[in-house]
């Protein structure tokens, strides 16, 4: 690991001003992402801005008929919240599949999405539940959010505050993980929004999507063999040593399905 | 550098590191804690848990100056004098370890699974330590080691002396 300065901000007032005053710095949250990069030398941040003992980052809440996730929540948080479990019991369960325990009681939604790793999960619950980015300067509609691989609507300076799940009618995350790093090779979320049903996909392309031709054909009902008629290219479909874009295009059906039966 | 201090397995201990140094390194370089392994550089392997307020973590996804103030626990902090915390107990008694190296980690990681889940089934076992490889055992006596620390009756024969 190259050497870096350290800062440990206690508000996000003064995290953002370490952040502009730094040569290049960085933020750090749960460090599970940004640790391994590190130590692999895949990046040099002259200052490592560390959100850890931000309070007002931390913590879940209901408001109105919204569940509001603080960036600085861990997974593990988001998957055993009482709060979560009885509103959005699709998401609680989606942030329970996520690495192993101990990635998950570090690792946050803040950190995960402003990543945006083309496997993780979060993407799938933001995208589906129609969910609102909330940064220190703005408010980011899950379909303007995500814009490629490791590629954000995000600015370079801009900080996540919290993210806003509307409450679903229903909800269900399916994914084929990874055997070694439990990463998604593809994943599915079903949701039924005011809006109508919504279906997102991550894992499987550069970054999650909308399954729009899926949410048409579920428009007259949850039925899983709805799904069978529709084809997935796979031109624009990650390919990698864990699995062939071909592959990919596949799980995205029977991941769609499978989180379809979940909710018939 | 800078100066860290912690709670080590209920002493006060100030390490002086510098920002990039890991917890992982601080614990076995600075404070000889050399019971918590290394096994990878991908975070993956979970040879490195340790506590940190209660919490299981991987020390080595973590840097020494994130410990400030905190309480950790390492493997060294369980047993009790000669008397091993009845996980270790466990462990030696199913044949859960061959070669040893993952166990600190497997240990440290199951004391915080039966924290939060005192009965697991055999299938949150599995699902717990999915963040600890072990290249030895096959898993399946590790499993029956956690069933019999949290109090279960499983049948695997006392391991030879
Ligand atoms: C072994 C292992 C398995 C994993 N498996 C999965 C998995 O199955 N599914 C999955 O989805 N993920 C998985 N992850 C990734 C994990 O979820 C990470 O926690 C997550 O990707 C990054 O979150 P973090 O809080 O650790 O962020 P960090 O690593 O601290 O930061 C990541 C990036 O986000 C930026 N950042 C952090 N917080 C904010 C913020 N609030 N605002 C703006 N920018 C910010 C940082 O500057 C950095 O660039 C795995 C990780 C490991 C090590
Ligand atoms: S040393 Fe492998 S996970 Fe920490
Ligand atoms: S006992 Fe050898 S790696 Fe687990």
């Amino acid at each position: 690991m190259y050497a870096f300065n350290y800062h440990r901000p206690s508000t996000v007032q003064e995290a953002l001003l370490l952040l502009k005053s730094a040569e290049d710095g960085k933020l750090m949250a749960g460090g599970q992402t940004l640790i391994p990069t590190l130590k692999q030398r895949l990046a040099q941040p002259s200052d490592v801005i560390d959100l850890g003992r931000i309070k007002e980052l931390v913590g879940i809440t209901e408001d109105g008929d919204a569940v509001v996730v603080g960036g600085m929540t861990t997974h593990g948080a988001v998957a055993t919240s009482p709060l979560v479990e009885a509103r959005i019991p699709g998401l609680a369960a989606l942030a329970h599949l996520i690495g192993d325990p101990q990635v998950r009681h570090r690792g946050t939604i803040g950190g995960s999405l402003a990543n945006n790793d083309p496997s993780s999960d979060y993407p799938g619950a933001v995208l589906a539940l129609d969910a609102t980015i909330v940064t220190d300067r703005r408010k980011i509609a899950a379909d303007d959010f995500f814009e490629g691989m490791f590629d954000t609507a995000l600015e370079e300076d801009e900080l996540i505050t919290s993210v806003r799940f509307p409450v679903p009618a229903k909800s269900a995350y399916r994914k084929f993980p990874n055997p070694a790093s439990r990463y998604a090779m593809a994943g599915a979320m079903v949701a039924v929004t005011v809006g109508g049903v919504r279906v997102a996909i991550t894992g499987a392309g550069p970054c999650g999507y909308r399954w729009t031709e899926a949410e048409q054909a579920l428009e007259g009902g949850l039925d899983p063999a709805a799904i069978d008629g529709l084809t997935v290219a796979a031109d624009d479909l990650n390919s990698d040593i864990h699995a062939s874009a071909a592959y990919r295009a596949n799980l995205v059906k029977v991941m769609t399905k499978r989180a379809v039966e979940a909710l018939a | 550098m800078s100066e860290v201090s912690f709670k080590v397995n209920g002493s006060a201990v100030t390490v002086d590191v510098e920002p990039r140094t890991l917890l992982v390194d601080a614990l076995r370089q600075n404070l000889g804690l050399t019971g918590t392994h290394v096994g990878c550089d991908t975070s993956q392997c979970g040879c490195c848990v340790i506590h940190m307020d209660g919490t299981s973590v991987k020390a080595c996804t973590m840097l020494a100056v994130q410990a400030e103030g905190s309480a950790i626990t390492t493997i060294e902090g369980l047993a009790q004098g000669d008397e091993l915390h009845p996980m270790q107990a466990a462990f030696r008694d199913h044949h859960g370890l061959q070669c040893g190296f993952c166990t600190p980690g497997m240990i440290m990681s199951a004391v915080d699974l039966l924290q939060h889940n005192p009965k697991p089934t055999e299938r949150e076992i599995r699902e717990w330590l999915e963040g600890n490889l072990c290249r030895c055992t096959g898993y399946h006596n590790i499993v029956k080691a956690i069933q019999a620390a949290a109090g279960s009756a499983v049948s695997s024969p006392m391991a030879a002396e």
